[in-house]
């Protein structure tokens, strides 16, 4: 038994720095265009990532992510804008607020005991009144938006890079940092906590798990995570407006990854991101010029996956080994 | 009392009307199936363009085309309950809104890839002309909206408390388990009543094409509102809905002429989160009961 899990271990070390190599190399192969895909990727898995953590391990189903997103967007773009400082120190700010927006709507939501459907409503409430706000307050460019000025010359310090490859490794490295901070979260006590609670509320809490501060702390970091995510978009597209960070195309962009790949597990965001986001690009670039097709596939892959694979591709996987290792018994 | 807030005040109940037939159907799907249901938006949407396209291919009026809107929404709802949703009716409630959801997407974009994103506007002209009646501007396509809601709900109601369905659908909403000892179809009476309730949209976005400029996505809006009148009136409470349907228009109509427009969405999602958190089971829980 033991050995078995040593050799489990070493191959997904191995598997992991095989990967780590291949994406170090990417910038070195590809062109501009698929630059873009895979950035976007690297942002649907930092969502989906960050999703995970509040929905998929501690079992709250948000559909308001978009609320974290567009505070972390927002607040380090004006930080930015307005008074020139580092969106990297804005990037914390805007992860602090959006924190603080979580925990207080968690608290509310919590203590009023609202779970389900009724949850996902008030995230998605939550977002909305976020969009509507952020569109009628001036200081904020309203519904204009906020444009950023185009960087002239690479400036680490400033987050402002001319190059592609810059961005990528940037948010290579937010990326990665989440799934590790994940992964390693889910090992430990509060990890065990959350899974408690998924599983089921009352047991969890009779057992002496603290219910309320594990939501709580779930919720704050999942929202941060969100934030950060949007600082990068806001750096890397240079535009941010309501509409687009507040949107819930976005909280559904951070569901989708988790469903497809299998959420509670640390790299099945990624796995969905990997499937859904290139295959979205082959739609479109197969069908040029019909507009829609490739968010008819994004439909057509919730419903085929929440139909006859709800525990996402890892959960098939480890149905398919459990499987195996039952017929070689 | 100023006369243009009595007009704003008039404005808001004809679309509250509109409004409350909608959530109805958003309110009895999920007092039936405990499903809250994220493709409300997007069937509405569907009647839409099933009207205009038949009033543009045709040139008939709209409300012509109204019955086919109505058969094609009953049909989309009846099968997307009885083939997608009862196969995952044991799933964790969050797997049915996803489901739902998905729909959406494939039926926002179908509409989308058809239709193209561009704005479409019906125009019949002896409805956008204005009438007065005494000093108040009426818009007739509005005020024929608000009549057609009205009786079409009166209807739903009827049907709900007067035939044999509507009784197995009531039973069914109340107690599941109980009405399927009693020999009801659940599966066929779910798949109904979610048919009805799709049905519900098809008329609501009929009867609000010759009104709107529409597109594909304008369901997400009526969709949010739906769900505000919904719980507001109690989710699955069907006179509930009704009425704070038109609570939500008169808020609505009177936050924009007091506070502008663009701040008359907020207004109606402060009170949605404040219901959410304080009442989730909405203004009329007592009256429910009672029943």
């Amino acid at each position: 038994m033991n050995k078995l899990m040593k050799n489990k271990s070493l191959i997904l070390m191995i598997i992991s720095i095989i990967t780590l190599v291949l994406l170090i190399f990417v910038p070195f192969t590809v062109n501009r265009y698929i630059y873009s895909i895979i950035i976007s990727l690297m942002i649907t898995a930092l969502l989906g990532q960050s999703w995970n953590l509040m929905s998929g391990y501690a079992g709250q189903f948000s559909f308001g992510h978009a609320t974290f997103f567009g505070l972390g967007a927002y607040t380090s773009t004006y930080l930015y804008t307005t008074f020139d400082i580092s969106p990297w120190l804005g990037m914390i700010c805007g992860m602090l607020v959006a924190a603080f927006v979580g925990i207080i709507i968690g608290y509310l939501s919590f203590r009023y005991k609202l779970r389900g459907d009724f949850f996902a409503l008030v995230t998605l409430a939550f977002a909305e009144l976020f969009r509507v706000l952020f569109n009628n307050l001036p200081t904020f460019g309203g519904a204009m938006g906020i444009l950023l000025k185009l960087p002239l010359e690479d400036n680490i310090w400033m987050y402002e890079f001319t190059k592609y490859e810059s961005y990528y490794f940037v948010i290579l490295i937010l990326v990665i940092l989440a799934t590790v901070f994940i992964y390693f979260l889910s090992k430990n006590r509060f990890g065990l906590n959350l899974i408690a609670i998924k599983t089921n509320i009352n047991a969890a809490g009779a057992l002496g798990v603290n219910v309320l501060g594990n939501q709580l702390l779930a919720m704050a970091i999942s929202a941060s995570i969100a934030a950060a995510a949007g600082t990068f978009y806001a750096q890397y597209y240079g535009f941010i407006d309501p509409t687009v960070v507040f949107e819930s195309d976005i909280s559904v962009r951070a569901i989708v990854p988790c469903i497809i790949g299998g959420s509670g597990t640390a790299f099945g965001p990624l796995l969905g991101a990997l499937v859904i986001v290139p295959l979205q690009e082959i739609c479109n670039s197969l069908f040029e010029g019909v507009g829609g097709l490739n968010m008819i596939l994004y439909g057509v892959l919730i419903v085929v996956f929440v139909l006859f694979c709800p525990e996402g591709i890892t959960g098939l996987i480890r149905k398919v080994i459990a499987k195996r290792k039952g017929i070689l018994k | 009392m100023n006369f243009q807030v009595f007009q704003a005040l008039f404005d808001g109940v004809l679309m509250g009307g509109v409004y409350a037939l909608a959530a109805l159907g958003l309110s009895l799907i999920f007092g039936v199936m405990k499903i809250t249901n994220f493709a409300h938006g997007a069937m509405m949407t569907m009647g839409m363009y099933v009207v205009y396209s038949i009033s543009t291919h045709f040139g008939v009026s709209p409300y012509i085309a109204l019955p086919v809107s109505i058969l094609a929404l009953f049909i989309v709802g009846y099968l997307l309950q009885r083939f997608l949703i009862t196969r995952i009716s044991n799933a964790p409630a969050h797997n049915q809104l996803l489901l739902t959801l998905g729909v959406a997407y494939i039926l926002e974009n179908t509409i989308l890839a058809i239709f193209t994103p561009n704005y479409k506007t019906l125009n019949v002209e002896s409805l956008s002309t204005a009438i007065r009646i005494g000093k108040l501007t009426v818009n007739p396509a509005k005020l024929i909206a608000f009549l057609v809601a009205l009786v079409v709900t009166a209807l739903i109601y009827l049907l709900l408390y007067r035939t044999f369905i509507g009784k197995a659908i009531r039973a069914t909403s109340q107690e599941r388990d109980g009405a399927r000892l009693m020999g009801i179809v659940v599966n066929r009476t779910g798949a109904i009543a979610f048919g009805i309730g799709a049905l519900c949209t098809g008329i609501a976005g009929a009867l609000l094409t010759p009104v709107l400029s529409i597109y594909p996505t304008i369901g997400e809006t009526f969709q949010l509102k739906c769900f505000v009148i919904a719980v507001l009136g109690g989710m699955g409470n069907l006179w509930g809905a009704l009425i704070s349907g038109l609570i939500v228009g008169v808020v609505e109509m009177l936050t924009g002429y007091y506070l502008g427009g663009s701040w008359s969405d907020f207004v109606v999602y402060i009170v949605f989160v404040l219901v959410l958190f304080i009442k989730p089971t909405g203004l009329f829980e007592r009256r429910n009961r009672r029943e």
